[in-house]
């Protein structure tokens, strides 16, 4: 038993991923559990180990954490990346809120019919243009700091590195207009933890293959 | 300026009715503007109000806050309804997931085809009675204290008791098997903030009907079709 958060999901991003950055960003060691067949799902399941019988679950301080906000709320609360007062948590909870919209969003366009899957994804790199990252562009410019609230690294910085990264993977050039946004990107990425956590060998996932769709279908379905 | 938090919405439950029953049961008295028309709206959004051009938008303590779960943790830690700890919030928060799923499967109600309304009746009713209620049970049964969190009086409670209302709205009888929540469903609307807001004329806000669809979908220019689960 190594005191580490123990992190019981499939191996790919889904609802998991920004609990992995989080973590990582955090500078905490974590094992993983890959649920790989419907079987491993069913045992966690009948050992009444998944509180509302879902994924993802977080073994942390004795708990089996259920609900990807509430672990991501402990995680930034128990390592200091959720502001310093009651004000900088709803500055952040705003911002980490939007992100994880926009997060959904993408997500979405899996589910999406083959023939619209195209026209959706159009639509939300153009929402990720025009109503999200200009939020954040203005929030860096309004204050001219390197993070997005009481000049330290919080959580809404991580989530806003990991979403500008996944928009990135369907549309390389997003940023071209937002010069703040780069900056805060190149930064960033460079400070040790989140450096590490993106260098190849690390515990972050790739996006979803379509070879293993199915075999992901087949778990949840 | 009253210094009371000011709701901007629809008249109507949607995404808001979480936060009237927080005010509530904490006590604070909140005042409303309601969105009945696109141009209302749309001076809404040129005002740079809207952070992410959507309501809710709750204007508390100077900030002009959105996004829903932003607004209820801020609610909850002001009015101490957090718990005391970092263990506490995260039951707490857990908790409050399971019962924003639930309350998630009615969100979309009102908008359903009645063919759909049938069959999302059918889901909400199984959800609730195989995977969430039984949660909530239990955590009573094994405490056997009044409350869901550290015998204290929490937005766990709180929002438990509008999700266990608005199931019942669906199905009357749901908690037939529940005897914990059935008990704990009297006790919580007696506190006395929350019996206040069940009282009619309180702020809260009844059953969405046709009308509101109909508004939500003007002012939004959502036409599209909503699926259900």
């Amino acid at each position: 038993m190594s005191g580490k958060p123990r992190l019981h999901y499939v191996n790919a991003r889904g609802r998991m991923e920004p609990i992995r950055w989080l973590l990582a960003a955090a500078g905490v060691e974590f094992e993983e559990a890959f649920l790989e067949t419907k079987d491993d799902l069913k045992k966690l399941q009948t050992n009444g180990d998944l509180l509302f019988q879902q994924v993802p679950m977080v073994e942390i301080d004795g708990m089996k954490m259920v609900q990807t906000r509430a672990i991501l709320n402990y995680i930034a609360g128990k390592y200091n990346l959720y502001g310093k007062d009651l004000k900088e948590r709803a500055l952040i909870d705003m911002y980490v809120e939007g992100l994880a919209d926009l997060n959904e969003l993408i997500s979405s366009n899996f589910f999406q019919p083959a023939d619209k899957k195209e026209e959706h994804l159009a639509s939300v790199m153009d929402k990720a243009a025009n109503r999200y990252f200009p939020v954040y562009e203005k929030v860096l410019k309004g204050h001219g700091q390197d993070f997005l609230v009481g000049n330290k690294l919080s959580r809404a910085d991580v989530q806003l590195l990991e979403t500008i990264l996944l928009v990135e993977e369907s549309k390389p050039d997003i940023l071209a207009k937002f010069p703040l946004l780069q900056s805060f990107k190149a930064k960033t990425s460079n400070i040790p933890n989140i450096k590490k956590f993106l260098q190849p060998g690390s515990q972050r996932k790739q996006p979803i293959q379509e070879k293993d769709i199915p075999r992901l279908m087949q778990i949840f379905h | 300026m009253a210094g009371k938090p000011k709701l901007y919405y629809f008249d109507g439950r949607g995404k808001m009715e979480s936060i009237r029953w927080l005010l509530a049961a904490a006590g604070v008295e909140f005042e409303e503007e309601f969105l009945e028309t696109r141009e209302q709206y749309e001076k809404l959004l040129q005002s740079g109000s809207l952070l992410f051009q959507q309501v809710p938008l709750v204007e508390i303590d100077g900030m002009k806050m959105v996004q829903t779960r932003a607004i209820l943790n801020y609610i909850a830690a002001k009015y101490n309804l957090y718990g005391k700890d970092l263990k506490e919030r995260a039951l707490i928060d857990m908790y409050v997931g399971g019962t924003e799923d639930l309350m998630g499967f009615i969100l979309m109600f009102p908008f359903l085809s009645a063919e759909d309304k049938e069959k999302q009746r059918a889901f909400i009713v199984q959800k609730a009675t195989s995977r969430y209620f039984p949660v909530y049970e239990k955590v009573l049964k094994d405490h056997g204290q009044d409350f869901l969190v550290g015998n204290s009086f929490s937005w766990a409670d709180v929002h438990l008791l509008e999700a266990i209302l608005m199931v019942e709205e669906k199905k009357s009888d749901v908690l037939s098997s529940f005897p914990q929540l059935q008990a704990f469903k009297r006790r919580i609307s007696s506190v006395p903030t929350i019996k206040k807001f069940l009282e009619p004329g309180s702020q809260r806000k009844p059953v969405p009907d046709d009308k509101y669809v109909e508004t939500v979908r003007k002012v939004l220019r959502m036409y599209y079709d909503i699926k259900a689960n």
